[in-house]
């Protein structure tokens, strides 16, 4: 929603000059207020057509490529970090312009002033900064030591003012993980397209007119918070004005041309993420929207079609080299350097039109020009309705490049609509008028755990839960186990929420996100995103108590440490009712548990099934399992059942995981899907048919998310052995791709063990 | 579950309730069980689409280069209700239909087991289903033409084209493939053939271009798959404490199997 900043009686001038940005665009009520999703309705041309009309990366991009190649290399060869501007807290406009080469550059901008040259960003919590300078080789600037805590408190101090004992616990135990108290929190998408349609002024304009609707008769905290908040988002929308002269644009007025668009549209990103770290600084939907500029362009015969391609490439190299100094413990839990630069791509208008344009194939067409890579993180939103050159094209790029991923808009749409995108790896948002608060996940596994023991934990011995009867017998039964969990999964919903609450209301107060919010209407939808891991343990878990014979091992402090399974039982993943019902079971429960508590700002609670890579920390954390799992065995990720469980074909295994319910799990449900060419088809145009056809079947199953990885297990051992000669593998992994090279080994050799779904025969 | 001890016992088996009371098929002895190797939901190279594949065991053939000598033996595989397997196949139907895909029956071969074939085949259709027969053609005719109204593709393995070459490469003999890949033809079935290329052993090019000449006379032949031999079951063989003769074999070189290729596709042939 937004407020009408015209008078009423004002008349627009309909007389366009050449001159004019909006020339030649069909209005809407795009054209009265704050409205992008009405501006591409009105405006948007589907292309229903192949890939045949691309064209190859120009000999411009190709220079500039290999420059920024022999940086990457750099900064690998360092160590992961390249350099850090230690003493200048970033800011929207903390540094001057930067460039990889000036000469070359189409699109620009960069964090600081030179490339892959690293901020800090201190608000979220200083101590983190300093471990990340200190783990990389940096010395931090002593004179900040002086303002933080002391002068100015990080949100991180903040969290840990309040949060209570038992929060602790749970976090040091790790049956809660990944909670967002010294980093970003993220998972917030700015319309950034907003900069690009009507320039900064306008926004502004809009702004100010909300501030005014917030002068009421009483002004109380909640009316507080939305003045102070407003003034804030104004303040960063004047400093997004300087970082566009910062690089000699003038972002007051709408951009004129696709190259400004692209160029608008990448300066509000950039200020993004020069104020906030966020775990997932995701992008949005701006292909198609960008689309609209460009095509007038070309009609205008002012763009070819391979300077329309070398916008894209140029923009997103910017985009594959955002950075942020985290700390290695960071980088184990998320796995690589991630940024989830998340672009969703396709799906359905509401109308019944494919959102799909000549730039949808531009966008994706980036990991051909400029090889593959994992960010920005690109996802078709998938219809069964896209057209058929568009699934083919994905089809193809994905068997090349393993470079995608796939969330069903079929599903969603009806949710959220036909202008939402997705932030990090599954969350559906609808762009600028909903926000998210990550919520990092709970660990059902070790919940069933804490079930069995009492509330005390199977590793340190200490009372963790709540100390509720442990089980007695040497066998463990299925109904006593149930009535233990359900408890358990009680107390744990309380302490999670109010855990996140504590976060989000300080991250609000010590860390808010000014220009990603300018980017937002007034009134928007807030969810509290819980998360869980660890499902297709626990559901196997209690699946093998209830149809096998699982005897209780304990140890000397009389805890269950270890199990013996005697006989078989269905494991998860192979569409098999009797323990997939189970899996649905801990989904809507655990849900149902969250739902009873009250949340900040009253956000919608929502939880997701997704773990990125920190399947492999869960599982370090968590104690053997029932399921015959053994003590820091990692996870499956995300819903994705065990490795090696799922034994009837990759179609029962999606099958099974099609099964958990979307309107339990609103935050999404990741599952991550490998394959070998060969299994795929004998034939590349088999392939292209045979992953479309796997796709269409898995989505009309009501599957929400789906990564698709297609290589050889061998191209991933050799990998590991020479990672020089793969810079640019990547692969994907529940709702995100790295960059293979970059895991840990550990968590190389996780995913070489996952599953591949290869030829049975 | 009581032990089945031979084949025939199948054929006294009560019929499965709800299945083909028609009475349309005669000849039809209905099977409540069969014996199943595997089962993979979602294989990509049997078959057009993404299809449910039914390994059965059994296999009268001994083929040098088998990659499932496990299955040979029918009764090392589970015994499984066709009742099962059809609910089975059923929980897949609109995930196979949206794949552009079906079922298929494989093995070991399908035909030692024609009766539990042939219920699962029956049922599939009633669902719509497109349906595969995956054979080496050699018991065809124990297929009757009832049978062949519910499939609606043979993937044919010819595995030679002499006798002499068919005998050593699989231990019997190769007339009675080639009379049901003629008798598909008279029917207008449709038949993807299927031809292991394994250096030393079905690597003569004038053989081959006798296979290619009768393949395409056909008429029904809409495609060719040339499958380079690869040793990936070599594993099995010594698991089931035989001798493999082919261990010191290599995968045919990429120009031999394009050479091969061309000349089905100089037959008009659609060749992969």
């Amino acid at each position: 929603m937004n407020v009408y900043a015209r008078e009423p009686f004002d008349t627009v001038d309909t007389e366009l000059s050449a001159q004019d940005p909006w020339r030649g665009f069909l209005p809407g009520s795009w054209t009265r207020e704050i409205d992008v999703r009405s501006f591409i309705i009105a405006n948007v041309t589907p292309y229903e057509g192949d890939a045949g009309f691309l064209a190859g990366i120009t000999p411009r991009t190709a220079d500039l490529w290999e420059k920024l190649k022999v940086q990457l290399k750099a900064e690998r060869d360092k160590g992961g970090v390249l350099d850090v501007d230690v003493s200048t807290p970033s800011s929207i406009t903390s540094h001057r312009a930067g460039y990889i080469a000036e000469d070359l550059e189409q699109i620009v901008g960069l964090q600081t002033d030179a490339p892959l040259k690293r901020a800090i960003m201190p608000f979220g919590g200083y101590r983190m900064v300093k471990n990340g300078l200190e783990a990389y080789g940096f010395k931090a600037d002593t004179s900040l030591d002086k303002v933080f805590p002391k002068l100015r408190k990080t949100h991180n101090d903040a969290v840990f003012d309040v949060y209570t004992p038992e929060m602790l616990a749970c976090r040091k135990s790790g049956i809660i993980t990944g909670l967002p108290d010294a980093y970003g929190r993220g998972r917030i998408i700015g319309d950034y397209r907003r900069v690009a349609l009507y320039g900064v002024n306008r926004l502004i304009e809009d702004k100010q007119a909300q501030l005014k609707s917030f002068e009421l008769a009483t002004i109380d905290e909640d009316i507080l918070r939305a003045r102070e908040e407003t003034a804030e988002q104004i303040k960063a929308l004047k400093e997004l004005v300087k970082l566009g002269e910062i690089y000699g644009f003038d972002l007051t007025r709408p951009a004129a041309n696709g190259r400004e668009a692209v160029q608008w549209t990448y300066l509000a990103y950039l200020a993004a993420v020069k104020e906030a770290n966020g775990a997932a600084m995701s992008l949005g939907r701006v292909s198609s929207f960008l689309d609209i500029f460009i095509q007038r362009d070309i009609a205008e015969g002012e763009l070819s079609e391979a300077e329309a391609q070398e916008l894209f490439d140029h923009f997103v190299m910017k985009l594959r080299i955002v950075r942020f100094l985290r700390t290695p413990e960071y980088d184990q839990l998320f796995s690589g350097d991630p940024t989830w630069v998340t672009e969703s791509l396709g799906g359905m208008a509401i109308d019944g039109r494919p959102l799909v344009t000549k730039s949808s194939f531009r966008m994706l067409n980036t990991l051909n020009t400029l090889g593959p890579a994992p960010e920005p993180n690109l996802t078709v939103l998938w219809s069964e309705h896209l057209p058929k050159g568009f699934r083919d094209f994905c089809a193809e790029t994905s068997i090349r490049t393993s470079s995608i991923q796939y969330e069903n808009d079929d599903l969603m749409r009806p949710y959220w609509g036909d202008d939402y995108g997705i932030a990090c790896c599954v969350s559906a948002m609808r762009i600028g008028k909903q926000m998210q608060f990550f919520g990092a996940r709970a660990n059902l596994a070790k919940t069933l755990l804490y079930a069995i023991n009492g509330g005390r934990d199977e590793k340190s011995g200490a009372q963790v839960g709540p100390a509720l009867a442990p089980v007695v017998g040497d066998v463990l039964e299925f109904e006593d186990v149930k009535a233990k969990l359900l408890p358990m999964m009680e107390w744990l919903a309380r302490v999670y929420v109010n855990a996140l609450n504590s976060i989000h209301y300080m991250h609000d107060k010590y860390m808010y996100e000014r220009i990603e919010m300018a980017l937002h209407d007034r009134d928007i939808l807030r969810t509290m995103a819980c998360g869980i891991a660890g499902l297709s343990v626990a559901a196997d878990s209690l699946s093998a108590i209830k149809h096998a014979k699982v005897k209780i091992i304990r140890d000397e402090r009389g805890l269950a440490t270890d199990f013996e399974i005697d006989g078989d039982y269905p494991a998860f993943g192979n569409n098999d009712d009797r323990v997939d019902e189970i899996a649905v079971w801990l989904t809507e429960t655990f849900m149902g548990c969250i739902r009873k508590h009250k949340t900040y700002r009253n956000a919608m609670p929502t939880q997701s099934i997704l773990t990125i890579t920190s399947n492999v920390v869960y599982g370090k954390k968590t104690g053997n399992t029932p399921d015959g799992r053994k003590a820091g065995v990692p996870f499956a990720p995300g819903a994705n059942p065990m490795h090696g469980r799922d034994k009837n074909g990759a179609v029962a295994s999606m099958a099974s995981v099609a099964k958990l319910p979307y309107a339990h799990a609103q935050d999404g449900i990741s599952y991550t899907f490998s394959i070998v060419p060969s299994a795929l088809g004998s034939t590349g145009e088999d392939r292209v048919d045979n992953l479309d056809s796997l796709l269409s079947g898995y989505f009309l199953q009501g599957g929400h998310h789906i990564n698709v990885n297609v290589f050889d297990r061998e191209t991933l051992v050799d990998a590991m052995e020479h990672p020089e000669l793969y810079p640019q593998l990547t692969i994907r992994v529940s709702g995100y791709a790295v960059n293979f090279i970059k895991l840990t080994r550990e968590q190389q050799l996780d995913v070489i063990s996952r599953t591949f779904h290869g030829a049975a025969n | 579950m009581a032990q089945q001890t031979n084949i025939l016992a199948f054929r006294d088996a009560p019929r499965v309730p709800g299945f083909h009371a028609d009475g349309g098929h005669p000849a039809r002895r209905p099977v409540a069980h069969g014996f199943v190797h595997s089962k993979e939901a979602g294989g990509a190279v049997d078959g057009p689409g993404i299809r449910y594949v039914l390994f059965v065991s059994g296999c009268p053939l001994r083929c040098q280069y088998c990659h499932n000598p496990d299955t040979w033996h029918m009764r090392k595989g589970k015994e499984t209700s066709v009742r099962d397997i059809v609910a089975e196949i059923a929980s897949y139907s609109n995930f196979l239909k949206r794949a552009k895909g079906g079922i298929t029956i494989t093995g070991g071969e399908p035909l030692t087991q024609v009766e539990f074939t042939a219920e699962i085949f029956h049922a599939a259709k009633a669902m719509g289903l497109h349906t595969a027969l995956d054979t080496s053609g050699y018991l065809g005719k124990r297929v009757s033409d009832e049978m062949l109204e519910d499939i609606d593709l043979v993937l044919l393995d010819i595995k030679a084209f002499t006798e002499e070459t068919y005998r050593e490469v699989t231990g019997v003999e190769l007339q009675p493939t080639l009379d049901f890949a003629k008798r598909l033809s008279a029917l207008g079935k449709k038949i993807w053939l299927r031809y292991v290329l394994v250096p030393g052993l079905t690597d003569k090019l004038d053989e081959i271009a006798g296979l290619a000449a009768f393949a395409a006379s056909l008429g029904v032949v809409e495609r060719v798959d040339i499958l380079p031999f690869h040793k990936l079951g070599e594993f099995k063989w010594k698991e089931c404490g035989r001798e493999y003769k082919l261990a010191d074999t290599e995968p045919p070189s990429r120009e031999l199997v394009e050479q091969v290729r061309t000349i089905f596709r100089s037959e008009g042939l659609n060749a992969h």
